[in-house]
C-alpha cells in the first residue's frame, strides 16, 4: 500500500461530550471504555478531556460513568437551516470528497419513511366474544414452521400421511441472521443460549458456525450464502434447518461485506478464509441464475441432509417479491424468510441501505395474498423481519399472514446496542459488533442471554395478552386473520394491498 | 380485498333431535323446544333444517331459494334451467305469521344436473359450484338449502314464528335442528339466519368465531366464497372441505375444528400424539377459535361440538332411539320429559348420532 | 301468556303451578308471595323459567319441582332454594347469603362472584364453577359438588370453600383442567383422588390435616343429611386441600 495522506476534513463533530467536572472523580472509566479515542486523561492537569471529533454517540461512557458526570449530545448544526441540504447530506458529501469511497453504514435504514405497523390497530373482543385471560387460561403460541401437505390421508382409519420436517417454536419469533464476524462469539453464544432456553431458533448468518457453538446446533438455523462461508457437511448436519440466503433487507441485490479489519483468527477459521481478508459475499449466488437453479440447490441440500431438515430461502423485500415467493414455494422451499428494508446489517453501502427495498408490511401482505390466490400457501411457512420493534409488531405481522418474525436489531439493542451505526469499524464500545478480544469481553454471554430471555419472556406475555384480548387462544387463529386489524391514515390503495379495512368500518 | 364487511355476530339458542332408527316426526316438537329458548334470541332470525322430508323425491337435489329483487327469480331460473333438469319448481308453502315481516320470495326446485354437464366433477361438486355462483352473482338470489331429501327453513323473526311461517308441523323428518338468533347487527337479512347449509350439511351455531378471517381466507383457496355475512358460514364449508372433499374421518375433522391443547396432546399415547400433532399442523387454518356450540347434521346423522374450553353451553340426552342436543336442558325436557340419560358433553368432544348404522360414505 | 295467576297463602305456605308460565309472571308471583309474608313456596311444573329467586331476600324456603332455567338465585340474599331435578347455568351469581340445594346435576358458571351462603349439588357440576368467589367480613361462601366438576374450577378464587366429593365419578377425573388457575384466596378440597395434571401452578396441594377436616366437617354433614348419603362414606377418605401458592400471583409481571 502506498503512503496515503488523508485529505483534511472540514466537518464539525457530530457529537459533543459534556462533562460535569464537579461530579467527575477521575476514575478514567470513560477513557477505558471509549474505543473510539474520544476520552483522554491528562496526567498533568488531572483532568479528563474529550475529543469531540472522535465521539460517535454510542453512549458507552455515559452509561458506565459512576457519577453520571457525562452527557453526550448531538452537536447542534452549525449550518444555516436548509430543508433540502440537511447536515446529513452535507456530511456525506464531505466524507466522499475526502475519501472517494462508497458511504458505508451499520444497522438498518434510519430514514423517516412511514412505518406501517404504526398505522395498523388491533381488535379486542367485547360482549359477543369474551376476551381470554392469558394468566389463567390456556393460550397457545406454539408454531410449526415447514411445508404442510394439502390434506391428511387416512387408511383404515389410521393416519397415512407423513409430514415434511418441521421446526417447532414455542413462540412465533426467532433470532435472525447475524453473522459471526459481524458480531463476536460472546454475542453468538448469548443468542444461542437464549434461543435454546426459550424453545426458538437463532440463525448463524453467513459467518459459519464456530466450533464452540456446535452444541447449540439443534437450536440453530445455518445459512448457506453466496460466499458459502463455513459451509460443510458437519455444519449442515448439526443444524435444525438450513437457510439459503438470496438477499437481505439492508442491501437487496448486493452481497455481504465483512471488512478485513474484523476477520481475525477465529473468524478466519470459522468462515474458512484467510485472516485479514475482506469477506465479500457475491451479490448473486453464482449457482443461482434462475428459479430452477434455486430448486437445484434446495434439493441438493435436502439430499445431502437426507430430507431431515426444512430448507428456508431468505429474500429481501423488493417490488415483485410476491412472484418471487411463488417461485420459491414451487421450487421446494419449506420456509420463505422475507427481510424488509429496515433490516439491520454489520455493513452496507448507505445509499443501498436507505433507498433500496420496500417495507416488510407490504411485502408480507402481497406474498401471503399471492400464495393463497395460487392455492399454495400451505407449502411454505412465512417468516418476516426488518425492523420488528415490539410484540405488537409481531402480532400485527401474524395477523397479516406471517407464521413467525425474525428479530435481530431488537435483540442487539436488548444486549446493549445503541444504534450508533459504527459496526463496520469493528470498534463497537459495547462489545457487540467487534472481534477485538478486549472489547468482545464486555459482553458476558450469560448476562446477555439473560437479557434476551427477559425480552422474549416479556414479549411472550404481551402477545398472549393481545391474543386474549381478541378472544383467541391459539396463534393459528390469528394467522392471516386480517379482519382483526384496522388501519388509520392509509390511502385506499395501501388498504387494498394490505387487505385491511380502515378503522371505523 | 374483501367486499363483505358486515359480519353479524350472534348470541343464540339451539336445539336438535334425531332418531337413530330413522323414525320421522313432525316439526311440532322442535318448534316448541326452540320457543322455550326464546330469550336467547332477539327475534332477528330463526331457522330449521330437517332431513327425510321429501321422500317422494329423495334422489333430487332440493334447492331452496330466496329472491330479493323482482328480476331475481327470472335470472336465476335461467341459470337453473341451463344447468339442471328441473323436475319440479314451486313456491315454498308458508302462512302469514305476526312477527315474521315481509321478506324475499321463497321457492324450491327439485333438480338433477344435466347429463354430461358435470364433466369430471362429481354431481355434488357441480351443484356446489352452481350454488356458489348463484350466491355471488349479485342477482339478489340466495340458495339457502341444496341437499337431497332435506331442507332448511329460515328467516327473520323468532324461531318459533319462523317455524309456523314455514308450516313445519306439516313436515316429517328424522333429524330436526333449530336455531334462534341474537345478532348484534340488525339488517333485515333472511339469508343470515341459521342454519347454514351446503349440499347435505346443515349447521347451527351459538357463539362467535374469532378466527373467522383466517378460516375464510383458507377456504377461499379451495373455491368457497363467503357471502352470507356471518361467521357460521365457514363452519359449513370447513365440514364440506374436511369431510367430503378430503375424506377425513369424523373424529379427525372435529379434532381439526376443536383441537386438543398441546399439553393434552403431550399426555396422549404415541400414535394419538402423532395424529393430533399432524392435524394441528396441517389443519391449523381450520381451527375454530372463540366460544361456540355447534350442531351439524347430514343425511347419516348429526354431531354436537363445543369449543375446547366450553364457553357456550351444550346439553345432550337420549331416550330410546332418540338423541337430543340443546343449549339448555329445559329445551330438551320439553321434547322429552323423561330422558333415559342426560349429560353435559365435554369441551371439544363431539356427541355423535348415526342413523341406523349410517356413515359419511354417502356424503363423500 | 295466561291471565294473572293468583295463589292462596295458608299459614305462610303456597303452591304455584308454573306449567307453561313465562318467567316474568312467575317471578312476579314469587315476589308477591314474599311481600305477603310467605315463608314457604312450592313451585311445580318448572321447565326452563329463568331468574327464579333472583334478588330475593329474607327467610323464604322455595321448592322447585322440575328444571329451572338459567341464573337461579342470582344476587340472592337469605332464602333457601331446593331444586328437585337438574339445574342449568349461572346458579348463585353474586349470591350474598342463603342456600341452594340441587337434587341432580348443575350446569356451568355456578357461584360466580359468590360472597356468602351455600350451594349443594348432589351430582355433577359443569365448567367454570366458583369463579372469583370472595370472602369478606366473616361471610364465607361454600359450594359442594357431590360428583365431578369441570375445567376452570375456582378460577381466580379470592375466598370461600369448594368441596368436590367425586361420588359416581367412576374413573373420570374429579376436577377438570386448569383447576384453581389464578387462585389467590380461599380453599378447594377434593375427596380421594386428585388429578394433579389438572391443577394450576398457581395452587399448592397438601393433604388435609385435622384442622382442615374440621373445616370440612360441617359441609360433609350438610351434604350427607340433605342427600341421605352415609357420612362415613364421605369422611373415610383422604382429602386434598388446594390453596393459593401466593396471594400475589402476578407480582412480577410488569416492567415499569
Amino acid at each position: 500500500m502506498t503512503t496515503y495522506t488523508p485529505l483534511r476534513s472540514y466537518l464539525p463533530p457530530r457529537f459533543r461530550v459534556y462533562r460535569d467536572d464537579a461530579r467527575c472523580i477521575r476514575c478514567r472509566a470513560c477513557e477505558t471504555q471509549c474505543s473510539f479515542g474520544a476520552q483522554r486523561y491528562d496526567e498533568e492537569d488531572d483532568l479528563l478531556l474529550a475529543d469531540d471529533g472522535q465521539c460517535v454517540g454510542c453512549h458507552r461512557c455515559e452509561a458506565l460513568c459512576p457519577t453520571r458526570a457525562l452527557r453526550i449530545e448531538p452537536n447542534p448544526s452549525a449550518y444555516r437551516e436548509n430543508a433540502n441540504w440537511t447536515s446529513r447530506d452535507i456530511r456525506n458529501l464531505n466524507r466522499q470528497a475526502e475519501t472517494g469511497g462508497v458511504l458505508l453504514s451499520g444497522m438498518g435504514n434510519d430514514r423517516p419513511y412511514p412505518i406501517y405497523w404504526d398505522h395498523l390497530l388491533l381488535d379486542a373482543s367485547q360482549v359477543t366474544n369474551p376476551s381470554i385471560d392469558p394468566l389463567r387460561e390456556p393460550m397457545e403460541l406454539r408454531t410449526y414452521l415447514g411445508s404442510k401437505p394439502d390434506r391428511l390421508e387416512f387408511a383404515d382409519g389410521r393416519l397415512a400421511t407423513a409430514l415434511e420436517p418441521q421446526l417447532m417454536l414455542e413462540m412465533p419469533v426467532m433470532f435472525s441472521a447475524i453473522s459471526y464476524g459481524a458480531i463476536n462469539l460472546n454475542v453468538c453464544k448469548a443468542l444461542a443460549m437464549a434461543a435454546s432456553q426459550m424453545g426458538i431458533r437463532w440463525n448463524t448468518g453467513e459467518g459459519g458456525l464456530h466450533e464452540d457453538l456446535y452444541r447449540y446446533g439443534q437450536s440453530a438455523i445455518v445459512q448457506v450464502a453466496s460466499g458459502r462461508f463455513g459451509v460443510h457437511l458437519d455444519y449442515l448436519e448439526t443444524a435444525s434447518a438450513i437457510e439459503i440466503k438470496i438477499g437481505q433487507g439492508a442491501k437487496p441485490g448486493i452481497g455481504g461485506h465483512l471488512p478485513g479489519e474484523k476477520v481475525n483468527e477465529a473468524v478466519s477459521a470459522t468462515r474458512m478464509i484467510p485472516v485479514g481478508s475482506d469477506a465479500l459475499s457475491p451479490a448473486p449466488q453464482h449457482d443461482i441464475y434462475s428459479i430452477e437453479d434455486l430448486r437445484l440447490l434446495i434439493f441438493a441440500l435436502k439430499e445431502a441432509t437426507r430430507y431431515t431438515k426444512p430448507v428456508s430461502v431468505k429474500i429481501a423485500a423488493v417490488h415483485n417479491c410476491a412472484a418471487i415467493a411463488s417461485g420459491i414455494a414451487r421450487a421446494g422451499a419449506d420456509i420463505i424468510a422475507i427481510d424488509g428494508f429496515r433490516g439491520g446489517t454489520g455493513a452496507a453501502p448507505t445509499m443501498i441501505r436507505d433507498n433500496v427495498g420496500i417495507p416488510i408490511e407490504f411485502a408480507l401482505a402481497a406474498v401471503d395474498s399471492r400464495l393463497r390466490e395460487e392455492g399454495i400457501r400451505n407449502r411454505v411457512s412465512l417468516v418476516v423481519g426488518g425492523g420488528i420493534r415490539c410484540s405488537a409488531d409481531v402480532v400485527k405481522a401474524i395477523a397479516l399472514g406471517a407464521d413467525a418474525c425474525y428479530l435481530a436489531t431488537a435483540a442487539l439493542i436488548a444486549i446493549g446496542c445503541t444504534l450508533c451505526q459504527q459496526c463496520p469499524t469493528g470498534k463497537c464500545a459495547w462489545g457487540i459488533a467487534t472481534n477485538d478480544p478486549l472489547l468482545a469481553r464486555r459482553i458476558n454471554p450469560e448476562v446477555a442471554a439473560e437479557r434476551l430471555v427477559n425480552l422474549l419472556t416479556g414479549w411472550e406475555m404481551e402477545i398472549k395478552e393481545m391474543l386474549g384480548g381478541m378472544g383467541i387462544n391459539a396463534i393459528e387463529s390469528l394467522r392471516g386473520n386480517r379482519l382483526r386489524l384496522r388501519a388509520i391514515g392509509l390511502t385506499d390503495r395501501e388498504l387494498d394491498i394490505l387487505g385491511v379495512l380502515p378503522a371505523g368500518q | 380485498m374483501y367486499d363483505v364487511t358486515a359480519r353479524n355476530i350472534s348470541g343464540c339458542g339451539l336445539s336438535a333431535l334425531m332418531s337413530e332408527e330413522g323414525r320421522r316426526v313432525s316439526g311440532e316438537a322442535i318448534i316448541s323446544s326452540i320457543a322455550l329458548l326464546h330469550d336467547r334470541g332477539n327475534g332477528m332470525g330463526g331457522g330449521f333444517a330437517a332431513y327425510g322430508i321429501y321422500p317422494e323425491r329423495a334422489e333430487d337435489y332440493a334447492l331452496h331459494l330466496m329472491y330479493y329483487r323482482p328480476d331475481s327469480r327470472d335470472r336465476t331460473e335461467r341459470i337453473l334451467d341451463d344447468s339442471f333438469d328441473v323436475r319440479l319448481a314451486e313456491p315454498i308453502p308458508t302462512r302469514p305469521v305476526e312477527g315474521v315481516p315481509a321478506g324475499p320470495a321463497l321457492w324450491r326446485y327439485f333438480v338433477q344436473p344435466r347429463p354430461g354437464r358435470a364433466g369430471t366433477q362429481s354431481k355434488d361438486d357441480y351443484v356446489l359450484s352452481l350454488v356458489m355462483r348463484i350466491n355471488s352473482e349479485g342477482i339478489g338470489s340466495y340458495v339457502f338449502s341444496s341437499g337431497k331429501n332435506m331442507g332448511a327453513f329460515k328467516g327473520l323473526g323468532y324461531a318459533e314464528d319462523v317455524g309456523r311461517f314455514y308450516r313445519l308441523e306439516e313436515y316429517e323428518g328424522y333429524i330436526w335442528i333449530a336455531h334462534g338468533r341474537f345478532p348484534t347487527n340488525t339488517p333485515g337479512w333472511w339469508a343470515g339466519a341459521h342454519p347454514f347449509t351446503l349440499l347435505d350439511w346443515a349447521v347451527v351455531h351459538n357463539g362467535e368465531i374469532s378466527s373467522y378471517g383466517g378460516n375464510r381466507r383458507y377456504l377461499e383457496m379451495f373455491g368457497y366464497r363467503c357471502t352470507m355475512q356471518t361467521d357460521t358460514e365457514v363452519v359449513a364449508y370447513l365440514l364440506d372441505l374436511l369431510i367430503r372433499r378430503h375424506g377425513l374421518p369424523l373424529e379427525a375433522a372435529t379434532a381439526a375444528l376443536a383441537a386438543p391443547f398441546w399439553h393434552r396432546i403431550a399426555a396422549m399415547d404415541k400414535d394419538q400424539q402423532a395424529l393430533m400433532t399432524a392435524i394441528r399442523q396441517v389443519y391449523a387454518p381450520a381451527l375454530l377459535n372463540g366460544p361456540f356450540a355447534i350442531v351439524f347434521a347430514h343425511a347419516g346423522g348429526m354431531v354436537g361440538l363445543s369449543d375446547r374450553i366450553k364457553l357456550r353451553p351444550l346439553v345432550a340426552a337420549r331416550k330410546d332411539d332418540f338423541l337430543f342436543l340443546a343449549s339448555e336442558e329445559a329445551a330438551i325436557r320439553l321434547m322429552c320429559p323423561q330422558p333415559d340419560l342426560v349429560w353435559a358433553p365435554e369441551a371439544g368432544e363431539p356427541v355423535v348420532g348415526w342413523v341406523r348404522g349410517g356413515s359419511l360414505e354417502g356424503v363423500r | 301468556m295466561r291471565e294473572r295467576q293468583t295463589f292462596t297463602l295458608r299459614e305462610g305456605r303456597a303452591h304455584l303451578p308454573a306449567d307453561n308460565m313465562h318467567y316474568r309472571p312467575l317471578n312476579e308471583l314469587v315476589h308477591a308471595a314474599v311481600a305477603r309474608g310467605a315463608t314457604h313456596l312450592r313451585v311445580s311444573g318448572v321447565n326452563g323459567q329463568r331468574y327464579l329467586a333472583d334478588g330475593l331476600r329474607g327467610d323464604l324456603a322455595l321448592e322447585i319441582e322440575g328444571v329451572p332455567g338459567n341464573d337461579l338465585a342470582a344476587f340472592m340474599d337469605g332464602p333457601s332454594v331446593e331444586v328437585f331435578g337438574n339445574a342449568q347455568d349461572g346458579i348463585g351469581n353474586t349470591m350474598n347469603s342463603g342456600l341452594v340445594v340441587v337434587h341432580g346435576s348443575a350446569g356451568d358458571v355456578i357461584g360466580y362472584g359468590m360472597r356468602g351462603g351455600t350451594i349443594l349439588i348432589r351430582d355433577h357440576a359443569g365448567y367454570r364453577v366458583g369463579i372469583h368467589m370472595k370472602e369478606y367480613a366473616g361471610s364465607r361462601p361454600t359450594i359442594v359438588v357431590g360428583g365431578r366438576a369441570g375445567a376452570f374450577l375456582g378460577e381466580y378464587m379470592a375466598g370461600g370453600l369448594i368441596v368436590v366429593l367425586g361420588l359416581g365419578a367412576g374413573d373420570r377425573p374429579l376436577v377438570g383442567d386448569f383447576c384453581g388457575t389464578g387462585m389467590h384466596g380461599g380453599t378447594i378440597a377434593v375427596r380421594g383422588r386428585l388429578e394433579e395434571a389438572h391443577v394450576s401452578p398457581h395452587v399448592r396441594v397438601s393433604e388435609a390435616t385435622d384442622e382442615d377436616r374440621a373445616l370440612l366437617a360441617p359441609q360433609l354433614e350438610a351434604y350427607a343429611e340433605r342427600f341421605e348419603v352415609p357420612l362415613a362414606l364421605l369422611e373415610d377418605e383422604r382429602y386434598w386441600m388446594l390453596r393459593p401458592a401466593s396471594n400475589r400471583p402476578y407480582g412480577n409481571k410488569y416492567a415499569i
